[in-house]
């Protein structure tokens, strides 16, 4: 826990010497924010590798409440995401917004603060600290929109995020209201059984998913995430592409876990939600021509596609296959993390271009590729996670969203997880064709303008974040099963499973073993799956695909029998002559 | 252990003889069959072989616009189709990777090699080659789930995840509540078969109008031995994927090299299907290609729904 502090205050902190400094302050900042990101992320490791759960007990302040904060397996997982990119952008605003741009000082300090607004949500254990987390999120989220407010569409932008999210907290105190008369303590926790299925229940599920929806951009939700997202300097983008909409995400795996027997039409809807928001985001990114609102709509389809998992592990819960709750939670909470590298990379790399000429309009972009080689692999390697191909990430979390859709409809119960299988191919192959047009209009081809053709390539402070955000894509996508922790303890008490999990494992164990399988209580296994024996298989078979494909050296085998190609890899004549 | 030594061995010659060898001559025996339904004689069965080794001696042209993408298309798709073709079950022959979940592997894999190919094509700066991008990823963003819905009814049929017991189901053709699911699997997996391949009715690979092509029009600035890649790729993306029409359909067999030979003689006959179809249809124009795709996504659907009942 105390390291957990320390990260939240250094995170806090970060931008606060920078109003003083006359030089450098970029630099502390980024290093502050480093130093709070290693301090949290090996905290969160150290809770998935199975250390102790903790919380933070501060009896005067919680108003009977047994705690403040707790840094279970949920939390662990998402703080991971949410510091790596808040450092990787801040490394990459020390050059990327300069002077020229106006108010650095103050969009670190912002930065630093919506960072540890971040940090505290994820631990949220008492529902005070949780809307006061989020409202903090909400405004630091809303004073970085705003940042270029000379824009008239920047504060269009703004204004329409503030309102949004303020709906979407007005549902949030309600449901919590609701949930607090039930409980009759301001501690979140397990719910009691049959509480689902009332009247009462189910109001409460959709102010929740009302107030969480619109935090995360589902489909009929989404209205302020395109505009803000474009508006935002881009490494905000990433921080809010990557981890702010997934705070949203963060609440209904929460709602998830305390639930002991969701009905099953909670699945449904998000099957449903899913669904509409997969397909239809990306329908939306096709056509788009702002680079940055085109990334914007694909966080709505990736959105759809973690809604997909979810709502596949709350049916696995509700129709008592503990089999199918596994497969879906682990693939969509895998997604959040997957989505969060990815889709940073693709905002950070999408600010380089910016940066280097001035625009976002695909049609004025072209032949990058040659000017900025770094950017462009960058960008080339998010394309490649986001639209799920094998050997990077993406491909290894739809891949369990894949099998768990598959299992549900091979067995006898519910086979119209058909359509989830369907949405998911047809999400997969216009993402495709999205990212195919998107990498080939900014950096294949010739340049389209005289812009175009002057780029340069990003500064070494904003190559390296992009470079480390790919290189993390990469290592997941080839080695999940090493690139994550090893399973705490609830998943190990969950019977006959191979010692070492994907690491998807460990934070669905963590919904399955509650918010905390230590703490006295009622404690119910909220998600029936924590105790039941996991089938060994898909996490075997998973390891199997992932050595095969690494085994996608074919690749270089070929390169190497192809080997007097390099020599003539250079840009030849006008016509060279033949053999 | 040295009894069963052999016939592995035996299996891994075959599967190497099938994925290495044999492709070129898939394309060279379609072109004879036309060729015959026409009334000519036709270049000879081996000609890609042929024009393969001319072009592996030849040196390749690179615009200056190319970056190293371009190379990536061409060896990135035929890496992704080599991979794909160890997954899958070549008759009722074991693969040499099998696992819960290779079909999805085995689909995106064909993705991945559909995404080199396009960003290959966009590199090199052409309208052209963007147009047949652009068509290229539209049509198969409709054959990706009539593909889907086939895996899915076959999942559903044989209670794994699988490809090698999925396609290996014998019996399937004859136990009567099968058989009119597995007509229409293969009935929608033939219209994938014939887009994915960019055979006519969707796309005529021997057209030498722009406008109207598809895949070729991707290929157009490639030469040498990136070419002949490409056109090996295309070969082998036949037999994989014929392979999966083929599979179902073949009886087992007492013997293995038995079983190898079923699966050698239903790629021919498959060929010579493809070779009829197109001696006898025109392809389609551009519009009706769509339409034709959504059939197959019905036909797999419907493969869906009858299992349910």
């Amino acid at each position: 826990m105390s390291l957990y502090l320390l990260s939240l205050l250094l995170a806090a902190g970060s931008g606060i010497p920078g109003l003083f400094l006359r030089r450098r302050g970029a630099e502390v900042s980024a290093s502050l924010m480093t130093a709070s990101a290693l301090a949290g992320i090996g905290a969160a490791l150290g809770v998935l590798a199975g250390g102790p759960v903790e919380r933070l007990r501060l009896p005067a302040l919680a108003l009977t409440s047994p705690s403040l904060l707790v840094l279970d397996a949920i939390a662990a997982w998402f703080l991971i995401p949410v510091l790596l990119l808040a450092a990787c952008g801040a490394w990459y605003g020390v050059r990327y917004w300069e002077d020229a741009h106006g108010h650095p000082r103050w969009v670190r300090l912002v930065f630093g603060g919506l960072t540890a607004a971040l940090v505290l949500l994820v631990a949220a254990a008492h529902t005070w600290v949780f809307l006061l987390a989020w409202e903090a999120m909400a405004i630091g989220a809303f004073l970085l929109v705003s940042t270029e407010d000379r824009l008239p569409e920047t504060r269009r932008a703004a204004w329409i995020y503030l309102v949004s999210t303020h709906t979407g907290t007005l549902c949030l105190i309600g449901a919590f209201a609701l949930l607090a008369g039930v409980a009759g303590t301001w501690d979140l926790g397990a719910l009691p059984r049959g509480f689902a299925a009332s009247r009462l229940g189910t109001q409460t599920f959709l102010l929740f998913m009302v107030g969480f929806g619109l935090k995360a951009g589902v489909m009929p939700l989404h209205i302020w995430l395109p505009p803000a997202h474009a508006a935002a300097p881009s490494h905000v983008s990433a921080l809010m592409s990557g981890v702010l909409i997934k705070m949203g995400i963060l609440g209904m795996v929460r709602l998830i876990a305390w639930v002991p027997d969701p009905p099953l039409w909670w699945g449904a809807l998000f099957l449903g939600l899913g669904g509409v928001s997969g397909i239809l985001g990306v329908a939306f990114a096709l056509g788009q021509h702002d680079l940055k609102r085109l990334l914007a709509y694909h966080s709505i389809e990736n959105i759809g596609i973690i809604l997909l998992g979810l709502g596949l592990g709350l049916i696995g819960k509700s129709t008592g296959q503990p089999a199918l709750a596994a497969l879906g939670l682990a693939g969509a909470l895998l997604h959040v993390l997957n989505h969060s590298l990815f889709k940073g990379l693709l905002f950070l790399a999408a600010g380089s271009v910016v940066h280097a000429t001035g625009t976002r309009n695909l049609e004025q972009l072209g032949g990058l590729a040659k000017s900025m080689p770094w950017t462009s692999a960058a960008f080339l390697t998010g394309s490649w996670a986001i639209c799920g191909l094998p050997p990077l990430n993406g491909f290894v979390s739809e891949w369990f969203i894949y099998l768990g859709a598959f299992g549900a409809m091979a067995g006898t119960r519910w086979p119209w997880s058909v359509g989830v299988l369907a949405a998911l191919a047809l999400i997969g192959a216009l993402a495709l064709a999205c990212f195919a047009k998107a990498y080939g209009t900014v950096f294949l081809g010739t340049p389209r303008t005289p812009a175009a053709a002057a780029a340069h390539e990003a500064p070494r402070t904003m190559v390296l974040p992009m470079a480390v955000l790919a290189g993390a894509c990469v290592l997941i996508g080839v080695w999940p099963h090493g690139g994550g922790p090893s399973p705490g303890p609830g998943h190990r008490r969950a019977g006959p499973g191979p010692p070492r999990q994907l690491p998807a494992g460990a934070p669905a164990a963590g919904v399955g073993a509650g918010p905390d399988p230590g703490a006295a209580g009622p404690g119910p296994d909220p998600l029936g799956a924590g105790r039941a024996p996991l089938r060994a298989r898909p996490a075997g078979a998973a390891h199997l695909g992932l050595r095969l494909c690494r085994s996608a050296a074919p690749g270089a085998v070929l390169g190497v029998l192809l080997r007097g190609w390099p020599g003539h890899w250079r840009p030849l004549g006008p016509v060279p002559e033949g053999p | 252990m040295p009894q069963a030594l052999v016939p592995t061995l035996l299996n891994l010659l075959f599967r190497a003889f099938v994925v290495l060898l044999l492709p070129p001559l898939i394309p060279g025996l379609i072109t004879k069959i036309k060729a015959w339904m026409a009334g000519r004689s036709g270049p000879p069965v081996l000609q890609l072989y042929y024009d393969l080794a001319k072009l592996a001696r030849k040196q390749a042209v690179f615009s200056r616009t190319t970056t190293w993408v371009f190379l990536a298309g061409p060896v990135g798709t035929v890496a992704a189709l080599l991979v794909a073709s160890l997954l899958i079950p070549l008759g009722h022959t074991a693969p040499l990777l099998a696992f819960e979940g290779d079909v999805i592997l085995f689909a995106y894999l064909l993705g991945l090699g559909r995404f080199l190919t396009v960003l290959s094509a966009l590199d090199t700066g052409s309208a052209f080659e963007g147009m047949g991008a652009a068509r290229e990823v539209s049509f198969s963003a409709l054959a990706e789930p009539a593909l889907f819905f086939g895996f899915a009814a076959l999942a559903r049929a044989t209670g794994s995840l699988s490809l090698t017991p999925m396609l290996q189901s014998h019996g399937m053709w004859t136990a009567g509540h099968l058989s009119g699911p597995l007509m229409l699997i293969l009935a929608g997996w033939g219209i994938v078969f014939l887009a994915e391949n960019s055979r006519i009715p969707v796309d005529d690979p021997n057209t030498h109008l722009e406008l109207t092509m598809i895949h070729e029009v991707m290929v157009l600035d490639h030469s040498g031995r990136p070419l002949a890649l490409i056109l090996y790729g295309a070969s082998l993306k036949l037999v994989v994927l014929g392979a999966l029409l083929v599979d179902p359909l073949l009886p087992v067999l007492s013997k293995g090299w038995l079983n190898g030979l079923a699966f050698l003689g239903g790629i021919g006959l498959l060929a010579v299907v493809v070779g009829l179809v197109e001696s006898t249809a025109a392809r389609f124009r551009m519009n009706k290609v769509p339409q034709f795709l959504v059939a197959g996504v019905l036909a797999s659907a419907f493969a869906f729904l009858l299992l349910l009942v």
